[in-house]
């Protein structure tokens, strides 16, 4: 086996295939912003510790800056532009966040969004306190995080009723 | 920014691995990413050949035995938390696993990853260390075993030679009479610990202490067993004087350093209560958690 600095890779985002010949050092962020003009992936620190980035790995959130776009050879990527229902509008957890106030700038919201979809997909109804913990390595810049638990107790409390 | 450019192959096994290893001198291997990714985006880090191991299947096995329990080098921090099966053999893991980084870096982020890594705040080395854990390194001239207590060497360094592989953790089988207790304080959680204590103690059936680990971490370049503080433990019923006792034996004569963190003074005053908490948690002794 050669190390090669180009390789092809075939992984599914979003639902679609998507085959592309890639430089290795590529970061699978920079893969969905760049090639695939998905922007709504954000890019904060680029060394894993704002949550910006955050997309799911076949369902499991990782930090898109900290992953070779070649790793994601062959899995299944989900970003914020996944999560728009077949009809288009709003997940219960995105108009959540729309009534809860819980985006002012909106450079984290994609990050958060990704991380409390992952969240509420093994866990249904957490606690405030799970909410909290889950969104501890995302970060905040401007609501001060509040609403943003707000957003996904009430998303939580919605899918159950 | 972004990582330097660098060839890439990710082989199929572990002579693979050791191949690609022997044939490129400054390659290095590619686990969670979680380490070296940021490395390579800051720049810290420039090697010519990225050998990525998250294709050998072999590392990411899991075995419990009567002897204990194996782990692959590649077996994610997320796995370890919750598959009660691995907590359930080695407590110590399902302790100190909530205190590691967040959810998504532990999607990705492995126990051979953070071990090679060497943080000297790192919770994994110092469970491996409380808990007479054996490292399964190979190289081209074949495995050999490295106790945790010759494993860490220092700040990012190990016992891993250059061309080999860490390929799995080895702990031996728990003792129904061992207690473990964990505690660290960080600035936020899932932050490395600024100061953290690892203990194991067993008792005997008349409730006398018969062996102790007391491992401090954050405190120096690396894991360290606090041995006189564990003879203190050994063959006493212990308490909350006791474990006071135990506890600033424990901190004594460290030399911690003074970081963005925390300053050494800090650490200093800080070490003693971690080892306390930890010993009062393993031993079901809320009152010691107290300083008086
Ligand atoms: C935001 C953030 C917070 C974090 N918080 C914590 C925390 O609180 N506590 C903590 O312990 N860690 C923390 N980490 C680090 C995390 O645990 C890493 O996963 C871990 O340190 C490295 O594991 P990895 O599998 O990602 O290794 P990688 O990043 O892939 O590799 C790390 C180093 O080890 C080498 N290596 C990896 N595997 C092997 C192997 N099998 N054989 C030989 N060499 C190998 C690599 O070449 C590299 O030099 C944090 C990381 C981030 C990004
Ligand atoms: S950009 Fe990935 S965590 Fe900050
Ligand atoms: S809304 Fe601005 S950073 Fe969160």
């Amino acid at each position: 086996m050669t190390p090669t600095e180009s390789l092809s890779i075939t992984l599914s985002v979003n639902g679609a295939t998507v085959a592309r010949e890639v430089p290795a050092r590529l970061s699978l962020a920079d893969f969905l912003r760049e090639e695939l003009r998905l922007t709504g992936t954000h890019l904060g620190c680029e060394h894993g510790v704002c949550g910006a980035c955050t997309v799911l790995l076949d369902g499991e959130p990782v930090r898109a800056c900290l992953m070779l776009a070649v790793q994601a050879r062959g899995h299944s990527v989900t970003t914020v532009e996944g999560l728009t229902p077949a009809g288009g509008g709003l997940t219960p957890l995105q108009a959540a966040f729309q009534r809860h106030h819980a985006v002012q700038c909106g450079f984290c919201t994609p990050g958060m969004l990704m991380t409390a979809t992952a969240l509420l997909a093994g866990n249904p109804s957490p606690s405030a306190e799970q909410v909290r913990d889950a969104l501890s390595g995302n970060i905040c810049r401007c609501t001060g995080y509040v609403q943003i638990v707000e957003a996904v107790m009430d998303a939580a409390a919605g899918a159950e009723a | 920014m972004k990582a330097p450019p660098f060839a890439y192959a990710a082989p199929a096994s572990i002579e693979g691995a050791l191949a690609l290893l022997a044939a490129h001198e400054d390659a290095k291997v590619l686990a969670g990413g979680q380490s070296l990714m940021p490395a390579l985006n800051l720049r810290l880090a420039a090697p010519s050949v990225l050998v990525d191991i998250n294709a050998i299947p072999e590392l990411s096995e899991v075995s419990i035995t009567p002897a204990g329990l194996r782990l692959g080098a590649l077996v994610r921090h997320s796995r370890i938390g919750t598959n009660s099966a691995i907590a359930g053999a080695v407590p110590l893991l399902g302790l100190a696993y909530p205190h590691i980084a967040h959810g998504p870096v532990r999607t990705r982020g492995t126990i051979g990853g953070s071990l090679a890594h060497a943080d000297p705040s790192a919770e994994w080395p110092a469970v491996c260390l409380a808990s007479d854990a054996v490292m399964e390194v190979r190289g081209p001239g074949g495995g050999r075993d490295v106790p945790a207590e010759e494993f860490s060497l220092g700040i990012f360094t190990t016992a891993i030679e250059p061309g080999e592989l860490l390929v799995a953790i080895r702990f031996p089988a728990w003792p129904a009479s061992r207690r473990a207790g964990f505690a660290e304080v960080a600035r936020r959680d899932g932050d490395f610990a600024m100061v953290g204590a690892a203990v194991t103690v067993d008792l005997g059936a008349d409730g006398t202490c018969t062996d102790a680990r007391i491992v401090l971490f954050g405190a120096s370049s690396r894991p360290v067993r606090r041995r006189e503080a564990e003879a203190r433990l050994r063959g006493q019923v212990p308490g909350a004087a006791l474990l006071r006792e135990a506890a600033s034996l424990a901190a004594q004569g460290i030399d911690p350093p003074s970081d963005l963190h925390a300053s050494a003074e800090y650490r200093r005053r800080v070490a003693p209560v971690m080892v306390r908490r930890a010993l009062a948690d393993a031993l079901s002794l809320p009152e010691a958690r107290l300083a008086s």
